[in-house]
């Protein structure tokens, strides 16, 4: 086949970005610069500068910053041990840790609402042990969890795979020259790994800023983040342009951070995408 | 090999799936079907399941928290509803605004049954009644836990900016409901629009936040919760504190001294219906003496068909979370329509609560 | 030797943390109370009630459907897409890959709802609209592990084939084929992986009566906790085992990280 027929192979692909990805991108601009009469409006992008909007994408930012680094934290050190580990089924506890994040993100979040709530097992084992109880369900802090609890696979597999390619040799290489434990990961594996975290931390950031769901359910209506705004507005409020200029600025939001997160992949291996 | 066994399970799970799409397909394309939107927890599911065996009426059964989201989703535009149950002041909205369609009671075999004093209780929201049919009615009220609390207390909405009971209670995710008691408090009407006592009524309400008052803001959770003592005392209405109360001989559900809400809830058929005889037919059945027994038992609202009220015991005539009495009746009011300037500032005013 | 124990502790709380409450639902299935706390004897009550759930099944049925419609036509779309991606020129590849990133990169929120506002305007909300959109965010999965293996193909050996007398489809079906297919496959694998999981997206572009999994349970949990969802927790959770072990563990999830990219 020559190759000027074979780009027409990708004709009901660019179908599919014109009319699902490119034309409600357009409805969301549609809908955000105007009003309900159709006259040109800034007034719903501006929106986000008041009280409200801003107070929830405080504690979006908040919240999405604390669950990126929390995550970071915690399977960092995981990745290490896990690609440390010199037995025949590495692949089988690699698995292990993995498995949970296929299981329906609901049911995930269920889970905590029963370990948590007030009278739920964690409290009930606190108790009976004669242990003060932890009030967390309904607060930040239970949403956080969730959220780390979600995300946290996310943040370990990219981590995970860019370690398996850092060559042993090398390290051994850097102790027979000498090199302590401490040079070892400031000179090589971190590095080397920069472009794991980046990804980690783009994909547990971007859904924990904009996430509504454990919110709702975890936060018992304490917790109003901006996906929270943006959903009443366009299920309850009936304000639809309101929602679309905020979902606007979000994804401006996004975009940016995710470019700031970029600057610091420096390989640039990231932004190649093939 | 076993990516082979694996495409080909899933290649089976396909075609198991495509079938039953298939037959589940071909009943929503001969027409006979019917789009209903409620409250969430409103019906006994099977009382939908035997609507489709005797009619062969294929039910699309779509659930909503609040009034509010009722009012979107129907406004939206993007799902045609046949018939919706929503409550009395979204109901006027509705009817004001001419989106509601007239009924024909005289094709209702079983609109009999209704009690004609709370059909006349409907004049307040559907003025020559032409518009709605009745489902359930009950109180604002709240329940609360026996062991922590005495009926004294909840004798008046005080006790909800009361800073002992902190994390201890419950309030309604819903903006009508969570004012009320604030705006009664304050001894305005719950049907109060003035700018500055909704104003004062948000000041209370966010002070009762600021003094870790409120534990949640729930809805269809709070018998839930409640049954689980999870808290001390919960803003709620009347029927889900019945259903908390059998489950949990803690519970007890009080309707405080200055007066409440009033609500009933009605089935009406809005302009977005398709089918107006499959409509009538479903209100039809949700009147039949059977069915709305049925409905009773699972939601434990006051009902308005009188077969269902007869066959009660005198328990649960004389319980309050169920049936109010007269003089309960009397102390409450129903909400008015709020038009569309009202609705924004509230839609503000609560945002503003629940973002403080 | 401290490290060691220190590595091996450290491994042992992560797990805990993970695999914890999943426990606590398993346990909480055959628990014959619907206390969350108290155990009132073992019971399978939960799992036949779970079955006989006309929502929850529906909700698992639609979800099959959703899934494994939108990944085949996914797949086929972006196989297709892939090739006319790789024949191009640089500039216009640039702008497929462009257009290709917005679902991947956007929230998943705003997805929906931009296609909410689309589909408002233009049809009835239903199954049809949930599966579009499905199909819309899954098909960069594919694409985006497909043309890597598309670039690393080695022409001569087709073109050897056609010099041999091979026809051009058989030599493809033959030569060029093999080599895309594990690539094809992981992307179907991503696709039904992201499709089984998509919350925010479902919940804006369904219809009424048409919810997911996730859109039911987002429902019933907002309105209590009924303990036959502990029964579907651990149906689902054992189910995914049993799946990913036959299927020698899928690749799929490894690119995930390309692809958030």
């Amino acid at each position: 086949m020559n190759k000027f027929k074979q780009q027409f192979l990708a004709g009901p692909y660019l179908i599919w970005i014109i009319g699902f990805i490119l034309l409600p991108l357009v409805m969301i601009l549609c809908y955000g610069f105007t009003t309900g009469d159709c006259s040109f409006t800034l007034e719903y992008i501006t929106a986000i500068a008041s009280e409200t909007n801003r107070k929830s994408l405080g504690l979006s930012l908040k919240l999405g910053i604390l669950c990126t680094v929390i995550c970071l934290v915690l399977a960092y050190p995981l990745a290490m041990i896990l690609n440390n580990m010199h037995i025949k089924n590495q692949g089988i506890v690699v698995f292990i840790f993995m498995l949970p994040m296929w299981m329906n993100f609901m049911l995930r979040i269920l889970a905590w609402k029963l370990l948590l709530s007030k009278n739920g097992v964690i409290n009930s084992i606190l108790t009976s042990l004669g242990l003060d109880r932890i009030n967390i369900i309904n607060t930040p802090a239970a949403v956080v969890l969730g959220m780390v609890y979600d995300f946290l696979p996310f943040m370990l597999l990219p981590i995970y795979n860019s370690m398996t390619r850092i060559r042993h040799d090398w390290i051994e290489a850097a102790k027979d020259l000498g090199a302590g434990s401490i040079t070892i990961f400031f000179k090589i594996i971190l590095p080397l790994t920069i472009s794991g975290i980046v990804s980690g931390i783009v994909m547990v950031f971007v859904p924990s800023l904009t996430s509504f769901a454990i919110s709702q359910i975890l936060g018992g209506g304490h917790v109003l983040l901006i996906g929270n705004v943006i959903e009443q507005d366009f299920m309850q409020g009936m304000q639809w342009n309101a929602g679309s200029g905020l979902s606007f600025v979000l994804m401006i939001f996004v975009l940016v951070s995710m470019a700031l997160v970029n600057l610091f992949d420096k390989e640039g291996e990231g932004t190649a995408l093939c | 090999m076993k990516r082979k066994l694996l495409s080909a399970l899933l290649v089976a799970a396909l075609a198991v799936s495509m079938t039953a799409c298939s037959t589940g397909g071909s009943s929503a394309k001969d027409g006979s079907t019917l789009t209903v939107l409620n409250y969430g927890k409103y019906i006994d599911e099977t009382v939908v399941k035997q609507f489709e065996k005797e009619t062969g009426i294929k039910v699309k059964y779509e659930e909503y928290e609040s009034p509010e989201e009722m009012y979107t989703k129907y406004k939206a535009g993007s799902i045609d509803y046949d018939v919706i149950c929503s409550s009395e002041y979204m109901v006027e909205k509705l009817i004001n605004e001419g989106e509601v369609l007239e009924e024909d009671y005289d094709a209702m075999d079983n609109y009999k049954n209704l009690d004609p004093t709370i059909v006349d209780m409907s004049s307040s929201y559907d003025k020559n009644h032409t518009y709605s049919v009745p489902y359930f009615y009950g109180t604002l009220g709240l329940i609360y836990n026996k062991t922590q609390v005495d009926a004294n207390t909840v004798s008046s909405w005080d006790c909800l900016w009361n800073p002992t009971y902190e994390d201890e209670i419950i309030m309604e995710n819903s903006v009508r409901d969570s004012f009320a008691p604030a705006l009664i408090s304050l001894g305005y009407s719950l049907n109060d629009t003035d700018e500055d006592h909704l104003n004062a009524a948000l000041d209370i309400l966010k002070k009762q936040k600021d003094d870790k008052i409120v534990y949640a803001y729930y809805v269809d959770e709070t018998a839930d919760a409640m049954i689980g003592e999870e808290a001390a005392i919960a803003l709620c209405y009347s029927g889900e504190g019945a259903l908390a109360m059998e489950e949990n001989e803690n519970l007890g559900y009080a309707v405080p001294k200055e007066g409440s809400n009033l609500w009933i809830d009605s089935w009406f058929i809005p302009k977005s219906c398709t089918n107006q005889k499959n409509a009538m037919q479903f209100l039809n059945f949700l009147c039949r003496d059977d069915i709305a027994e049925k409905n009773f038992e699972y939601v434990q609202y006051a009902s308005p068909i009188t077969s269902v009220v007869e066959n009660q015991d005198k328990e649960q005539l004389n319980n309050e979370a169920i049936n109010p009495s007269k003089e309960t009746i009397k102390r409450c009011e129903i909400y008015k329509a709020l038009d569309d300037e009202k609705s924004a500032l509230y839609n503000k005013l609560w945002q503003e609560l629940l973002s403080h | 030797m401290l490290k060691k124990i220190a590595s091996r502790f450290y491994m042992f709380l992560m797990f805990a943390f993970l695999y914890l409450p999943i426990i606590v639902l398993i346990v909480l299935s055959f628990n014959d109370s619907r206390s969350k706390v108290k155990w009132g004897g073992f019971t399978f009550r939960w799992y036949t009630n779970c079955f006989r759930d006309e929502n929850i099944m529906s909700a698992f049925a639609t979800t099959l459907q959703v899934t494994l419609l939108s990944s085949v036509i996914a797949t086929i779309i972006g196989t297709l897409a892939a090739f006319g991606i790789a024949a191009m020129k640089k500039r216009n590849q640039t702008i497929f890959l462009g257009a290709t990133n917005i679902p991947l990169l956007n929230a998943d929120i705003v997805t929906g709802i931009s296609m909410m506002l689309l589909f408002v305007k233009f049809m009835d909300l239903g199954f049809v609209t949930v599966l579009i959109a499905h199909i819309t965010f899954s098909i960069p999965y594919v694409i985006l592990n497909v043309l890597p293996k598309l670039k690393q193909i080695n022409h001569s050996t087709y073109e050897a084939a056609l010099d041999l007398g091979a026809s051009p489809l058989y030599a493809f079906f033959k030569v060029t084929w093999p080599e895309i297919l594990p690539g094809v496959f992981s992307g179907f694998m991503m696709a039904v992986t992201m499709s089984l999981d998509d919350f925010s997206i479902t919940y804006f572009t369904k219809g009424a009566g048409v919810n997911t999994l996730s859109t039911m349970l987002y429902t019933e949990l907002r309105k209590g906790i009924k303990p036959e969802l502990y029964a579907l927790s651990t149906i689902l959770f054992f189910a995914v085992l049993l799946i990913l072990l036959a299927g020698n563990i899928s690749p799929g999830k490894k690119q995930r990280k390309q692809a958030a990219k």
